[in-house]
């Protein structure tokens, strides 16, 4: 053992001759090798393993949580499952589970007042979004080609900054004495300063600002692949400008606006951050709804059935989404 | 498409009648992208029923030429006159006239029918006329029964065969044809030159073809404007360019030809004797020529119209130079014989192979004498 570095290497060595003594030379025998099936396997589960750790356990226990009742205990609700009472245990607290939350969110307004309001403000900042990114990603996708990185990297770089920072920032523009209602005034624009914080138009601009990157980059996308000949084809059919736009452009370009609409929509209805920061107490949004039930009433298995009663409601887009995902793969090849 | 091969064409010339008015005037037109010349106060006129091609090597500004007419781009100075109106400031989609793109440029999202449609649309007919009016253009490219698929479900040659009827159904007043079967195989090619040219006869139009092939210019059009940078060096018929080129670059362009400098010694008309230095030998070739005795000029010979043979020619009015076959390229039909005349000079000879090869009369480093008629050469003074 007088060089170090010796005994290491003929460990490994001597590891991995049993291990070479297993694979078969013939490279036509490679697809039948265990360790082969086994590594495409374990490729496999890795998502797989990757949703239920984070996504499928985490609902089932939300789910579970909404089974029961409140109590003044930790955690604050009555237990759903004994486990150490096994197969009968189950059996018997299904017995007792109860949907009493879910008629509850039935039979208080408040929850299905907040779930419509909710589903209208993505609606109506979807299309506003769909409506100012259009342009955007248009003059991006137009753009000579070497600015086009430069201005990809502008759509992204608020990513840069924490998005809970930048709503904060947007009380500073839109409070009384911020800096919009001190610029429109200084230019002459308005005398009384106008009230935008803590209304449903501070929620609009909110969610247009944080969510228009999702609406521009799969519009730009859509619209960067779109060639310029064909443009050109149509107005040579004698189609003006105009009617190009809406008989060619758009259709071509629908793949990314319905891509783009689906990713600001399904984050939006949920949004918690924008609408306590800027829509104050006037916005009624589903995600603040379930903030305060979890926190300030502490009622866990109420907040819980929202947020299932949530995910059920995103599913359908959600589906819808990933579905013309599909077909635009499919459509592509 | 039972047709005769060559379709049986009358006498057309109508650019050799000065009382004929051009259908498309091109009047000093010059286009610049930055500093670069595209076109360079170019002058061309292109008349009713004609077939004519712009020729030449890519960036020679025959697509820009053909863009400004389309109407994509405006020309830097100069006008475009359409039977004597002029189009400067017409947009491109009130132009009577239909582009076939290099890429066809089919709408993806709208079916071949759909695509034809398009813009019989633009102008408003009734639902029932355009139905009928695509159905003859579908008949006539025979896609009746591919009428409902989208481009990507179509081969090239079936797309390429929607967007020639998606240019014809308007019945433009010009065709404009963008390096139109540049994709496709060989065969396909030559056979769809072919239905471009009956096409063509048929439906009485005028066709504009842009192309970096000359055989394809040769096949199908009427006249060729062969183009470098930006100018026409010249336009003419396809017999006239090939047989009597108007400079070098226009001979070596065209086809293959062997060039040999010289200076002309004796002219008399017609009968010019030009002194080769390079071979050290008097040359006659019978050409009109505005070069006089003392000019430097060349001798072109195209290599079919050379002859080979082991015993020197004796004929009158031949030209005969002595040689030694250096290189043999047979192609199957015909063998070029690259025969080194002079240290530092081969010139080229296609032989028709009309028999089986077996043994070739002549093969590697025969002595053999090269001939040609004093008619086969052309003169090129620039």
């Amino acid at each position: 053992m007088n060089d170090p570095n010796l005994s290491p290497t003929s460990l490994t060595r001597s590891e991995t001759v049993p291990a070479l003594r297993h694979e078969p030379e013939a490279p036509e025998n490679a697809p039948t090798n265990p360790r082969g099936t086994w590594g495409r396997f374990a490729l496999i589960c890795l998502p797989y393993f990757w949703l239920s750790v984070f996504f499928l356990i985490p609902f089932v226990i939300v789910a579970r949580i909404s089974l029961s009742e409140a109590a003044v205990a930790i955690p604050p609700y009555l237990p759903v499952i004994e486990w150490e009472q096994g197969l009968i245990g189950l059996w018997e607290a299904a017995q007792r589970w109860s949907f009493e939350n879910y008629i509850w969110l039935i039979e208080d307004d408040l929850y299905w007042k907040a779930y419509i309001s909710s589903l209208q403000i993505a609606f109506i900042s979807t299309f506003l979004t769909l409506l100012i990114g259009f342009p955007i990603a248009y003059g991006m996708a137009r753009a000579p080609r070497v600015w086009q990185p430069t201005l990809i990297m502008m759509v992204i770089l608020p990513f840069w900054t924490s998005f809970l920072i930048r709503v904060y920032a947007w009380i500073g523009i839109l409070k009384i004495d911020g800096l919009l209602n001190q610029a429109l005034a200084f230019i002459g624009m308005i005398d009384e300063p106008l009230v935008i914080l803590n209304t449903s138009i501070a929620v609009y601009i909110g969610i247009i600002y944080s969510y228009l990157p999702f609406m521009i980059l799969p519009l730009y996308s859509s619209l960067e692949k779109l060639d310029t000949t064909l443009i050109e084809a149509a107005q040579d059919l004698g189609c003006p400008p105009l009617r190009t736009f809406w008989r060619v452009t758009i259709p071509l370009a629908l793949p990314g606006m319905v891509a783009g609409c689906f990713l600001v929509f399904i984050p939006a209805v949920g949004e918690f951050i924008i609408p306590d920061l800027l829509g104050g107490s006037s916005t009624l949004m589903i995600g603040k709804t379930l903030w305060v039930e979890f926190f300030s009433n502490r009622d866990w298995p109420v907040s819980s059935a929202v947020a299932t009663v949530l995910l059920v409601l995103l599913i359908v887009p959600i589906l819808m989404f990933q579905r013309h995902e599909t077909r635009r793969n499919e459509g592509d090849t | 498409m039972k047709r005769p091969l060559c379709p049986v064409r009358r006498a057309f010339s109508p650019w050799d009648d000065p009382g004929e008015q051009p259908l498309i005037e091109f009047r000093n037109i010059s286009k610049r992208f930055g500093s670069f010349i595209a076109v360079d106060n170019l002058s061309l006129k292109i008349f009713k029923r004609e077939f004519h091609a712009l020729l030449g090597a890519s960036g020679c500004g025959k697509t820009t030429l053909m863009r400004m007419l389309a109407g994509f781009e405006e020309p830097s100075e100069g006008r475009i006159f359409l039977e004597g109106q002029d189009l400067t400031g017409t947009p491109a989609h009130k132009r009577p006239f239909n582009m076939m793109f290099q890429s066809y440029a089919l709408f993806p999202h709208m079916s071949a029918a759909r695509n034809i449609a398009f813009g019989l649309e633009m102008e408003r007919l009734p639902a029932l006329e355009i139905k009928k009016r695509v159905w003859e253009m579908l008949s006539l490219v025979r896609l009746e029964g591919f009428a409902k698929r989208k481009p990507h479900q179509l081969s090239g040659g079936q797309r390429q065969r929607v967007a020639l009827a998606r240019s014809l159904v308007k019945r433009p007043k010009v065709l404009l044809l963008d390096e139109p079967l540049a994709a496709l195989d060989k065969k396909l090619r030559e056979n769809t030159q072919l239905e471009l040219m009956n096409l063509q006869e048929q439906m009485r139009m005028t066709f504009l073809i842009v192309t970096h092939d000359q055989e394809e210019a040769m096949t199908v059009a009427d006249r060729i404007s062969v183009m470098d940078k930006g100018k026409i060096l010249q336009n003419a018929t396809p017999g006239e360019i090939y047989e009597q080129p108007a400079s070098r670059f226009v001979a070596e362009f065209i086809g293959d030809i062997n060039v040999l400098d010289g200076q002309i010694t004796t002219k008399q008309q017609r009968n010019v004797r030009i002194f080769s230095s390079v071979l050290g030998a008097h040359l006659d070739v019978r050409y009109s020529t505005p070069a006089k005795v003392g000019d430097s000029a060349a001798l072109a010979v195209r290599p079919e119209k050379m002859r080979l043979s082991l015993e020197k020619p004796e004929e009158p009015e031949t030209n005969a130079i002595p040689g030694e076959v250096w290189d043999i390229a047979y192609m199957g039909d015909v063998s070029i014989y690259h025969i080194k005349v002079a240290e530092t000079q081969t010139l080229r000879a296609i032989v028709a192979n009309t028999s089986r090869l077996v043994e070739r009369p002549i093969t590697w480093d025969d002595q053999v004498w090269l001939s040609w008629d004093s008619d086969a050469g052309v003169i090129l003074t620039r």
